[in-house]
C-alpha cells in the first residue's frame, strides 16, 4: 500500500466526518461537542466548545438562526434537537467561566473594517486574534449594526457589551459615529482608509452603495460586485460581505458571521500572499458524508421549556442534550467483533496498518492485527463508502510476507496443514474405477475430509449413481490458507498444480462441496468450470437412503465465504425445504453473513478475536444452527453450539445426537484425511496403499488431549519426538516423577514431550513447543 | 533472558543416555538472526540441554514474539 493509496482508503472511511449540524452550521460549530458536556452537566465546558468557534457566543446564543436543527438526524426519530437553546443554556450556566486571554504576536500589517455589524465585527475580531492591528469605522453611536434590532428580552444589551468588550481586549480601535464615503457628507475618505490600511473589509448592510462613490465594481443594483469564494471585490486590497450580499428581508446572523470570518481568512491569505481561493471547499455549510444509521431508534419529541423566554434550565438542558444521538457512523465496527476489538476504526486502522508497512526501525505493532481480520467482507457490505478492510489486510499481509516482515508463526501451522493436504497423503487425482475419462470430478476440499470423512464417501457414492460419463475424484487443498497468508508464490503454485491436474483429467466441470474451495476457483480459474455441490443437489433427486432426522426449527447460518454467491444460499434453502426440516433465519445472514473465526486463518493469528467472533455468532439464535461448511460446524461445536452440516441431514450420521458432536482435534483431522484417501483406493480402485505403521502407542488423557489442541500439536509431532528418544537414546530422566522427557526440532519448531512408559504404551503428561533455537556447545 | 534461572535447584534430572546428573551451563538461544546466552540446564558429558516449560511458554515466548515484530 503506497501513500497516496493508503490516503484514497483513509479517506474512504467516513467516520471522522463531522455530524450533519457542524456541516450544516456555516461556521461549523462543534454542537455534538457542545451537547455531550451539556449531557455531562458541564456547562462551562460547553461554553468553552462555542468559544472555540464563535467570536461571540452571548449574541449568536441567542439570535442564531439555526440551520444545524434543520439536517439534525434526530428529525428521522423524533424532533431536532434544539441545538439553539442548548447554546444559549451553555452561555447562560456557563458564565463566568474566564476565556483564555490571547497572547498573539503582534504583525506589522494592519487591517480596516467599514462597517460594524456583525460581519464587520467578526473580521475585526478573527483578524485581531491573528494579530494584526484592526480599526473598525461605524457609523452609528454603537457598534452592532442590525443585532441591535432584537428585542431586549432575547437578546439583552449587556449581552451585546459583554460580548464586544473581547474587541477591547484584542486592542481593535472602534471609531463611532464615522460614516465612510467619497462622496460628500462628512466623515471619512474610503479611498483615504483604503491608501492607509494594507487591507480593507467593508460590510456595508443590504442598501445599494452607487452613491458612496467608492470606486468598486458594482452590480446593477448597486451593490459591490464580491467574488463568491475569496469575498475579494474589484480592488486587490478590498474585501466585501454580511447582509450587504443578501435580500434585506433574508437576514441571517450566522450567514454575516461567516461573511466577516471568511473575508478576515481570505485578508490573511492575501498578507501572507497565498491563494485565496485554494482548498476552501469546506468554507460555510456542506452536506456531510457521515452517515448515521437510526434504524430501531427509539422516537423522542424535544423536551419542553417550562419558562420559555428564559430558555432551558439547566436541567431541561441535560434532558435534551439526552437525546442526542451523538452521530457516528462505525456501521463496520458495530457488526464486526474484529473491528471492535482494536477500539477504533478503519480510518484510524488504515493509517496504522500502513505505519507498520512502512516502518523501518522499531516494533511492528499492527502486525497482530493485520493478521487478525477474519477477510470476510461484511465491513465492506455495512460500508456506506465501500471500505473493504479485508483488502487492505490482504494487501498488508502480502508486503510483509514480500519483505520477509511476516511473523514466521503467524501461519505456520494452518501452511503445514495445508502442504498435508498436498501431499500423498491426501492428494488424489482419478476417474471413477472403471472410466477412463471423467465428465464431472468431485472435489471434497480438506476441511470436510477431515471433518466428516463418510460425508465424503457417501456424497461420491451419490455423485457416481446420479452422473453419467464418470465421476472423477480429487482429494486436495484449493490453496486457501496460502491466499489468506499473504503467501502468493505458494498460493499461485498451489492453484496451477490443480489447474493442471484438471487439465490432465480432461478438463471436466468441478463438483465441490466447500463453498470457500468454490470462491477460490471462481476467483482464481476462469476457465475451470465449477459448480457448488449444493447447487448439484438441488437440480437433482435428494438421495433417499438417509435415516431421517427430524430435528426441531433450526436456523441456517451461511459461510461468509458465500456472501457472493446467492445461488448457492438459495439451493441450501431449497434443499433444507425438500428434507421438511423447519427453518428459520438470523438477523445477519446471506449478504450480511459472519465468519465462523476460521476465515482469513484468523484463529491461527489472534485465538482471543476468533473466539469473541464465534461467541457473537452462537448466541444470535437459542435454536440449533444448520451449516454447510465443515469449518464452521465445528467451530461452532467447539464452542458449545450445537449444530448440524446440512450433510447430516441428507445422508445421516449414525450418531445418536450429531447436533452435539463436537468436530475432531488438529491430529485426528490429519488422520481422517490420510484414512479416507486409503479407504477409498482400497474400497473402490482395490488398491492397498502401503499404509504407514500406526507408530508408538499412546496414551494421551482428556486433559492433555485438549492441551495439545490448543498448543497445535500434533499425535504426529510426539511420535516424531518419541521415536527419536527411543532411537537414540537421547533422553531426560526425571527421577522425581519416574517420567521422561525427549524432544526433537523437525524444522522450525522444538518440541518436548514429558512421558512415561505405561503397561499397554507409552502415557502422554505433556507437550510443548518453542521456535527459538537452543544450542549447547557441547557439555 | 539471560539472567533467569530456568531450573528449580531442587530439580534435578538425569541425562538418560549419560546416565549423569545434568548441571547448570551456558547455552545459546537464537531466533531469527538475534542470539542470546542464557544459563539451562545440560548434560556435562554429551551436551544435551534441557528446556523447561515455564521459560518455553513464558519468557521464551515473549521474546519470540518481540522478535517476529521487530
Amino acid at each position: 500500500m503506497d501513500h497516496a493509496k493508503a490516503r484514497e482508503r483513509e479517506s474512504q472511511c467516513i467516520q471522522e466526518q463531522p455530524p450533519a449540524c457542524t456541516s450544516a452550521c456555516p461556521v461549523h460549530v462543534n454542537a455534538r461537542g457542545l451537547i455531550e458536556c451539556i449531557r455531562k452537566g458541564d456547562f462551562c465546558a460547553g461554553l468553552a466548545v462555542l468559544n472555540r468557534t464563535l467570536p461571540f457566543p452571548g449574541i449568536i446564543g441567542r439570535i442564531c438562526d439555526h440551520p444545524c436543527q434543520t439536517v439534525c438526524k434526530r428529525i428521522e426519530a423524533g424532533a431536532a434537537i434544539r441545538i439553539n437553546s442548548l447554546e444559549r443554556a451553555c452561555v447562560e450556566y456557563g458564565r463566568g467561566t474566564q476565556k483564555k486571554p490571547l497572547h498573539v504576536a503582534k504583525k506589522d500589517k494592519k487591517a480596516a473594517i467599514v462597517g460594524g455589524g456583525l460581519s464587520g465585527l467578526t473580521a475585526a475580531f478573527d483578524l485581531a486574534s491573528k494579530g494584526y492591528g484592526v480599526e473598525i469605522f461605524e457609523a452609528s453611536h454603537l457598534p452592532g449594526g442590525r443585532i441591535r434590532e432584537f428585542n431586549a428580552q432575547q437578546l439583552p444589551q449587556l449581552i451585546i457589551d459583554s460580548d464586544l468588550a473581547a474587541l477591547d481586549e484584542l486592542e481593535v480601535v472602534i471609531h463611532l459615529n464615522v460614516p465612510v464615503t467619497n462622496g460628500s457628507g462628512g466623515g471619512a475618505s474610503f479611498d483615504e482608509i483604503v491608501a492607509g490600511f494594507d487591507a480593507v473589509y467593508i460590510g456595508p448592510g443590504p442598501h445599494a452603495v452607487d452613491h458612496l462613490n467608492l470606486e468598486l465594481a458594482v452590480t446593477p443594483s448597486g451593490r459591490i460586485k464580491i467574488a463568491p469564494v475569496s469575498y475579494g471585490t474589484s480592488n486587490p486590497k478590498v474585501f466585501a460581505g454580511g447582509g450587504h450580499r443578501y435580500h434585506p428581508g433574508d437576514y441571517s446572523p450566522i450567514t454575516s458571521l461567516l461573511d466577516g470570518r471568511l473575508s478576515a481568512a481570505s485578508i490573511d491569505r492575501f498578507f501572507q500572499g497565498a491563494s485565496l481561493t485554494a482548498q476552501r471547499e469546506q468554507d460555510g455549510p456542506f452536506v456531510t458524508t457521515l452517515y448515521t444509521n437510526t434504524q430501531g431508534i427509539e422516537p423522542l419529541q424535544a423536551v419542553p421549556m417550562s419558562i420559555k423566554a428564559q430558555g432551558y434550565s439547566r436541567e431541561e438542558a441535560e434532558n435534551e442534550a439526552r437525546r442526542c444521538l451523538d452521530c457516528q457512523c462505525l456501521e463496520c465496527v458495530k457488526v464486526c467483533e474484529y473491528l471492535a476489538h482494536y477500539g477504533s476504526y478503519p480510518k484510524r486502522y488504515v493509517r496504522e496498518i500502513y505505519n507498520n508497512d512502512t516502518i523501518i526501525m522499531g516494533a511492528h505493532l499492527a502486525n497482530r492485527m493485520v493478521n487478525s481480520c477474519a477477510l470476510c467482507g461484511l465491513c465492506k457490505e455495512v460500508c456506506p463508502a465501500d471500505l473493504n478492510m479485508a483488502d487492505i489486510c490482504l494487501d498488508a499481509r502480502q508486503s510483509m510476507v514480500k519483505k520477509g516482515k511476516m511473523p514466521p508463526s503467524t501461519h505456520d501451522f494452518a501452511l503445514r496443514d495445508m502442504q498435508f493436504s498436498l501431499s500423498n497423503a491426501f492428494y488424489l487425482a482419478r476417474h471413477e474405477p472403471g472410466f477412463s475419462a471423467s465428465s464431472a470430478m468431485f472435489y471434497p476440499g480438506c476441511q470436510l475430509s477431515a471433518s466428516s470423512p463418510h460425508h465424503v464417501a457417501s456424497i461420491y457414492a451419490y455423485l457416481r449413481d446420479s452422473i453419467k460419463g464418470g465421476v472423477g475424484l480429487l482429494l486436495g487443498c484449493c490453496g486457501a490458507p496460502a491466499a489468506w497468508a499473504g503467501q502468493e508464490e505458494l498460493f499461485h503454485s498451489t492453484i496451477q498444480t490443480m489447474a493442471g491436474d484438471w487439465q490432465r483429467m480432461g478438463r471436466p466441470r468441478i463438483i465441490t462441496a466447500c463453498s470457500s474451495c468454490y470462491r477460490i476457483f471462481r476467483d482464481n480459474l476462469p476457465d475451470l468450470p465449477v459448480e457448488s455441490l449444493w447447487t448439484v443437489l438441488d437440480n437433482a433427486e435428494l438421495p433417499r437412503v438417509r435415516p431421517v432426522l427430524k430435528p426441531q426449527t433450526m436456523v441456517i447460518h451461511d459461510p461468509c465465504a458465500t456472501r457472493r454467491d446467492k445461488d448457492i444460499q438459495q439451493s441450501i434453502r431449497r434443499i433444507v425445504a425438500k428434507l421438511g426440516v423447519p427453518f428459520n433465519e438470523l438477523d445477519h445472514n446471506s449478504g450480511l453473513t459472519t465468519c465462523c473465526g476460521y476465515g482469513g486463518l484468523m484463529s491461527f493469528a489472534n485465538h482471543e478475536v476468533a473466539d469473541k467472533v464465534v461467541k457473537r455468532r452462537i448466541r444470535e439464535s437459542e435454536a440449533d444452527y444448520l451449516a454447510y461448511c465443515a469449518m464452521c460446524r465445528d467451530n461452532f461445536a467447539a464452542r458449545g453450539k450445537r449444530v448440524l452440516h446440512v450433510l447430516d441431514l441428507i445422508f445421516g450420521t449414525g450418531s445418536e445426537d450429531p447436533a452435539g458432536r463436537k468436530g475432531p482435534g488438529y491430529s485426528r483431522r490429519h488422520e481422517n484425511r490420510a484414512k479416507l484417501k486409503t479407504e477409498l483406493l482400497r474400497d473402490l480402485w482395490g488398491e492397498q496403499t502401503a499404509e504407514k505403521g500406526p507408530g508408538m502407542k499412546l496414551i494421551i488423557s482428556r486433559e492433555v488431549s485438549e492441551l495439545l489442541e490448543s498448543r497445535m500439536i500434533l499425535e504426529e509431532d510426539l511420535q516424531q519426538v518419541l521415536h527419536r528418544a527411543e532411537m537414540t537414546g537421547e533422553k531426560i530422566s526425571d527421577p522425581k516423577t519416574g517420567h521422561f522427557i525427549a524432544w526433537r526440532r523437525p524444522v522450525n519448531v522444538t518440541y518436548w514431550v514429558e512421558y512415561s512408559c505405561g503397561d499397554t504404551g507409552l502415557i502422554i503428561h505433556n507437550a510443548y513447543s518453542h521456535r527459538m533455537e537452543v544450542v549447547g556447545d557441547g557439555p | 533472558m539471560s539472567e533467569e534461572k530456568n531450573a528449580a535447584p531442587e530439580q534435578v534430572l538425569i541425562c538418560a543416555k549419560c546416565n549423569v546428573a545434568m548441571k547448570p551451563g551456558q547455552v545459546r538461544a537464537s531466533y531469527l538472526g538475534s542470539e542470546f546466552p542464557i544459563e539451562l540446564i545440560k548434560c556435562p558429558v554429551c551436551g544435551m540441554v534441557y528446556v523447561p516449560e515455564s521459560l518455553a511458554i513464558g519468557k521464551m515466548l515473549k521474546v519470540e514474539q518481540a522478535l517476529e515484530d521487530k
